[in-house]
């Protein structure tokens, strides 16, 4: 094997090498130069995502278990995207004191959950599938148990091992029973194989339970709160958002390709969910007063509507979910910028302890409501098209009761998203959050979110874009 | 024709104005934003002015007037043949909008410098100003519904920012929030609705769906759902979000609780702009409706025509004085939204369309008049209750005069430009539907009623205990009231039959005298009826009681009159008929949205001991969930 081929995972080995750089400074850096390596890291990882989008060779590797594709290249930059963005919210928070034998720690985590997502999102067959899902979850617990002095975090930590490790065992057991039914375990092999045999379905179901947790659909979401709320903030937008879009690509990406043959069967059953999820989520939402548990359950509602896509199952309905994901990661880490700032200034974590924000400190008050009406779905920002596109794919397959249910969500959505705007900007407040200045990193990141936002939204080419390399993958 | 490329500078400008006054105003002092804001608008209006009299007046085909796309980029290629674009579309009605909109926006744009002085935060309220009136624009020149409907939604955004200026005050912030929300309700309906019409036709583009005789309709005719066509589906679906803008029943509930806003913004926003943008939409759809889907059409009449008369009927015993205003504006829309529904197309038949653009333009003026009266009236007595006001014509000549102006005008007295557009729009009713027709005619005399009850309480009576001897506005604020007295009077005059018309050809329009003189008559009847009742209310008992002996006999049959009309309408109207309505209003079918929101509430409560942080548990939910997927999946087998 040629090793100049290995350039087709430029991205896996790029992050593995940044991974490694920080270990390696880690070992030689000072006990009070500690917080060196955080600005090390910062530029490194800036370098990497830039590389990313330099345009490159796409093929197969390994027989076909590692495939890669512009749009797998193009999901993989997203993610460093939202990771940047996390790591620059973050700087702020590593620099405090209790955190400074941890800076590392913190970052290899995250890289190496974000090589495993990228394994995943490239993987050709079950095996390099399931080895990225794990490498990506594992890390995750320690980083969610960070704070470990804190009782809540080492819980999130713990809540978090146990649930995934039963949901990756119902997982591993279907794609065993899938390997047992069809002798094979690669995807394009499998694709002419999946049939409705009763152990495929079975295998079928497991699956989808399995990516279900990872997605955190209703039913399986109820780790999403709690660990959301124990875990630190910027793990906890780290989960909610690149985590959480990681899943959604496979997701999609399986079911579009392997499953593509009883697209009639799990139609009815993705519709349930999108339905359980949109509504329960919302119902959840409405009744929080942490802001972390507020946003986790949106989140939640969030993921109800990336089904739609998948129900628009083809071209249309890939090109709305990476659409999606991309404006929800500027979106969402938008609100969890602003969070953490006020979080890292204050120590506030409710809603309540909100009140009269805007006449404190306007800028993040103004950034929190518009991220916000992103979410909620309210043009023209991007979270708008978002939305549409996916109700459009939905609707292109013929779900017009569903596209019905799933914009009475949003409405009901805006209802408690207002709620937050209410408190920022109405409420009186004798003592609110005092005036402060967040951090340079923390700006640029938020910037970055409210450019994103509002270019996503009005720069077409960007659809036009995802749509075609959508097309190329799919056919 | 070209050479309308300039008209990009209409929505252009207040959107720089309102970067500019919203980015940089808190520097200045806050009147520069102000006449920034005001000067741009005033741009805008005479572009506006300058496009109405070319595309109108200027040379156009024998065959009628042209739809001109001056400026158009692709925006997005979302499937093949589905192209979301944003452009600017001139035709009949958009022109008229164009006008309507910078003319009411102008003339608040310089009311305010008066009204809204030393208020704080004036220079941001005039950022929103520019904002709103820029999604406005943006809307009416659309050129697809894709387009209009980012605006909408705009509009519905800046709206809600306007409502809630006064965000100290709850209120008006739940004023706000309601707007927003019930209006997004109702949106849902209009994008559920475009979803589906792109779907079947392949277009978002105006010019496509409503060029007559298209073809991109063929295969759409037998799609159905629940045995109504997908046609007819899409169109009630985008008429619900017209209903919602506009505020028919029963989602007119918004309307009366934004009047929390300020008085200018109630203006703009309330009377002549964002209310009739779903007039507009069912206009600018009309050739779609009326061949495509005639039972819509058909819900669209009774609509407009029920609305109509509740909000007439309510207004009749609302003490506030913009309250008042509001139910009027709810009643006039629904004549607009009814000639909609009971006319044709082409020609004479299309008479309801034309009257119902007509009296579009004439309401505009008026109630803008109206609104800006009444914002003089508050801002002179400090109060919004009618009862803290009376005897004020000595106080406020100008005001006085152009008020009772528009109270006339909207009373149908003749000559004045609301006989004219109320006229068509009865002889447009009568020739389709008798029903609403009688209904439109009720409604009439209940609008003249209630007009003139408002106008004699607030300017005619005893003078009430004033904190300071009321005065008139200043001359910044009683402009624009000329202004719109005069566009009030003369508006009539303006032949709409041979510029707005269904199929932009001209037709004749005749004025109906059997529809005419009833029409006047019961107004003037409902005049006299208030004149009777509330000119002399305070005055009566104190010459009854001086003449009671001397000239009993000579007073006697117009004491009884009044008595007896006291009784019915105090006694039987208000007690009976009005009084249950306007609480069935506040408490049916208002509690019955708020409800939905309580409801969601307390399942939201209820379903909270789920999320128990039980690890036990959240594994056995997922275990449960994997085996009803397993469970179902044997069903949809089976």
């Amino acid at each position: 094997m040629d090793l100049g081929q290995f350039i087709l995972m430029r991205q896996e080995l790029l992050l593995t090498f940044a991974a490694l750089v920080v270990l390696v400074a880690e070992v030689f850096t000072g006990e009070k130069n500690k917080s060196r390596i955080i600005n090390l890291t910062l530029c490194l990882f800036a370098l990497v995502t830039i590389i990313g989008f330099i345009p490159g060779e796409t093929g197969n590797l390994f027989g076909g278990s590692y495939q890669s594709s512009q749009l797998t290249v193009f999901m993989k930059n997203t993610l460093n995207l939202a990771v940047l963005i996390v790591f620059l919210q973050a700087e702020s928070w590593l620099r405090k004191p209790e955190n400074a034998d941890k800076i590392s720690e913190y970052f290899i985590l995250t890289l190496s959950t974000l090589i495993g997502m990228n394994f995943m999102i490239s993987a050709g067959d079950f095996l390099m599938f399931y080895i990225g899902l794990e490498t990506a979850t594992i890390p995750i617990a320690g980083l969610a148990a960070f704070d470990k002095i804190k009782s809540k975090s080492a819980e999130a930590g713990i809540k978090l091992i146990l649930s995934s490790a039963l949901s990756s065992g119902i997982l591993l057991f279907g794609l065993s029973m899938l390997y047992g039914a069809t002798g094979t375990i690669y995807f394009a092999d499998m694709t002419g194989l999946v049939t409705k045999d009763p152990m495929i379905l079975l295998g079928f179901i497991f699956f989808v339970s399995g990516m279900g947790f990872k997605i955190s659909l209703v039913p399986f979401h109820f780790w999403t709160a709690d660990v959301y709320e124990g875990a630190p903030i910027n793990v906890t937008s780290y989960l909610s958002v690149v985590s959480k879009g990681a899943a959604a690509f496979i997701f999609s990406i399986v079911l579009f390709t392997v499953f593509k043959n009883i697209v009639e069967l799990w139609k009815p059953m993705i519709y349930t969910l999108a339905i359980f999820t949109m509504t329960l989520g919302n119902l959840f939402a409405i009744r929080q007063d942490n802001i972390k548990r507020f946003l986790a359950f949106s989140s939640i509602a969030q993921a109800g509507f990336i089904l739609l896509g998948i129900l628009g199952a083809g071209e249309l309905g890939m090109t709305a979910i990476v659409y999606f994901v991309l404006v929800y990661v500027f979106t969402n880490l938008g609100a969890f910028g602003v969070v953490a700032a006020i979080h890292n200034a204050s120590g506030v974590e409710n809603i309540s302890g909100y009140n009269g924000l805007y006449q404190t400190n306007p800028k993040l008050g103004l950034l929190m409501t518009i991220s916000l009406f992103s979410l909620a779905g309210i043009p023209p920002i991007a979270g708008f098209f978002g939305k549409f596109f996916l109700f459009t794919a939905a609707a292109g397959s013929g779900y017009y009761i569903l596209v019905l249910i799933a914009v009475l969500n949003a409405t009901i959505s805006l209802y408690y998203y207002l709620l937050v705007i209410k408190a920022i900007f109405i409420e009186k407040n004798e003592q609110p959050i005092p005036t402060f200045r967040s951090s340079n990193a923390m700006r640029i990141a938020l910037v970055m979110c409210i450019t994103g936002v509002f270019v996503i939204g009005f720069a077409s080419g960007i659809f036009e874009y995802i749509r075609s390399i959508s097309k190329l993958f799919l056919n | 024709m070209t050479g309308f490329a300039y008209t990009i500078l209409i929505p252009l400008i207040p959107l720089v104005m309102f970067l500019v006054t919203g980015l940089l105003g808190m520097k200045w002092k806050p009147i520069v934003s102000g006449i920034l804001g005001t000067i741009g608008m005033g741009t805008s209006f005479v572009l506006s002015l300058i496009t109405a009299g070319k595309y109108f007046f200027g040379s156009h085909l024998a065959e009628g007037f042209q739809t001109i796309i001056p400026m158009e980029i692709s925006w997005l290629r979302f499937t093949e043949t589905l192209i979301i674009k944003m452009g600017i579309l001139l035709d009949p009605i958009s022109v008229m909008m164009l006008v309507v909109i910078t003319t009411v926006s102008f003339m608040v744009h310089l009311y305010s410098l008066g009204y809204m002085k030393g208020e704080t935060g004036f220079a941001r309220f005039y950022a929103f100003l520019s904002l709103f009136t820029f999604s406005m624009l943006g809307l009416v020149i659309a050129t697809n519904i894709f387009q209009m409907y980012i605006f909408w939604e705009l509009v519905g955004v800046s709206s809600f920012l306007l409502i809630g200026f006064y965000y100290q005050k709850p209120s008006a912030v739940a004023a706000s929030k309601k707007a927003f929300i019930v209006t997004r309700f109702a949106d849902l309906g209009f994008l559920i609705g475009i979803l589906i019409l792109s779907f079947v036709t392949g277009t978002f583009d105006f010019a496509q769906l409503t060029q007559p005789g298209t073809t991109i309709f063929g295969s759409a005719a037998s799609m159905s759902f629940l045995g109504i066509s997908a046609l007819t589906w899409a169109m009630t679906l985008i008429f619900i979000g017209g209903a919602g803008k506009s505020a028919m029943f029963p989602l007119h509930i918004w309307l009366p609780d934004a009047m929390e806003g300020p008085t200018p913004v109630s203006a703009l926003i309330h009377a002549a702009t964002m209310v009739v943008a779903g007039v507009f939409l069912v206009a600018r759809m009309f050739p779609v409706i009326h061949f495509q889907a005639p039972a819509t059409q058909e819900i669209i009449g009774y609509v407009g025509g029920f609305t109509s008369l509740f909000a007439a009927v309510i207004a009749i015993t609302q003490y506030d004085i913009k309250r008042v205003l509001a139910f009027s504006t709810l009643s006039q829309l629904g004549y607009m939204m009814l000639a909609l529904g009971v006319s044709g197309y082409g020609g004479e038949d299309g008479l309801g369309y034309m009257a119902s653009m007509f009296h579009l333009f004439t309401h505009a003026m008026f109630k803008a008049l109206l609104f800006l009266g009444a914002g003089s009236i508050i801002h002179a007595v400090h109060s919004n209750n009618m009862s803290d006001m009376g005897g004020l014509r000595k106080y406020m000549p100008i005001t006085h005069a152009t008020f009772l102006i528009a109270c006339l005008t909207i009373a149908g007295v003749p000559f004045l430009s609301g006989f004219f557009s109320k006229d068509e729009i009865l002889a447009a009713a009568l020739h389709h539907n008798k029903l609403l027709f009688a209904v439109e005619f009720i409604v009439a005399g209940l609008t003249a009623f209630y007009m003139f009850r408002l106008y004699f309480c607030v300017f005619w009576g005893k003078d009430r205990h004033y904190h300071h001897t009321p005065h008139e506005s200043p001359l910044v604020m009683t402009i624009p009231l000329m202004f719109l007295a005069v566009a009030s009077v003369f508006a009539g005059y303006l032949p709409f039959a041979e510029l707005v018309t269904s199929d932009k050809i001209a037709f004749e329009s005749q004025m109906d005298f059997a529809v005419a003189i009833p029409s006047v008559l019961i107004g003037l009847f409902g005049i006299a009826m208030a004149w009777l009742l509330y000119k002399k209310e305070s005055a009566l008992p104190e010459k009854l009681a001086l003449k009671w002996g001397v000239l009993y006999t000579a007073t006697f049959n117009k004491f009884y009159f009044d008595e007896i009309y006291l009784f019915v309408t105090r006694k039987i109207i208000f007690n009976y008929i009005s009084r249950p309505i306007a609480w069935f209003d506040r408490h049916i079918i208002d509690g019955f949205m708020v409800g939905i929101g309580t409801t969601t509430e307390k399942v939201s409560y209820r379903i909270k001991g789920m999320q128990s942080g039980q690890l036990q548990q959240y594994a056995f939910m997922f275990v449960a969930g994997t085996l009803a997927l397993t469970l179902s999946m044997l069903y949809f087998l089976m």
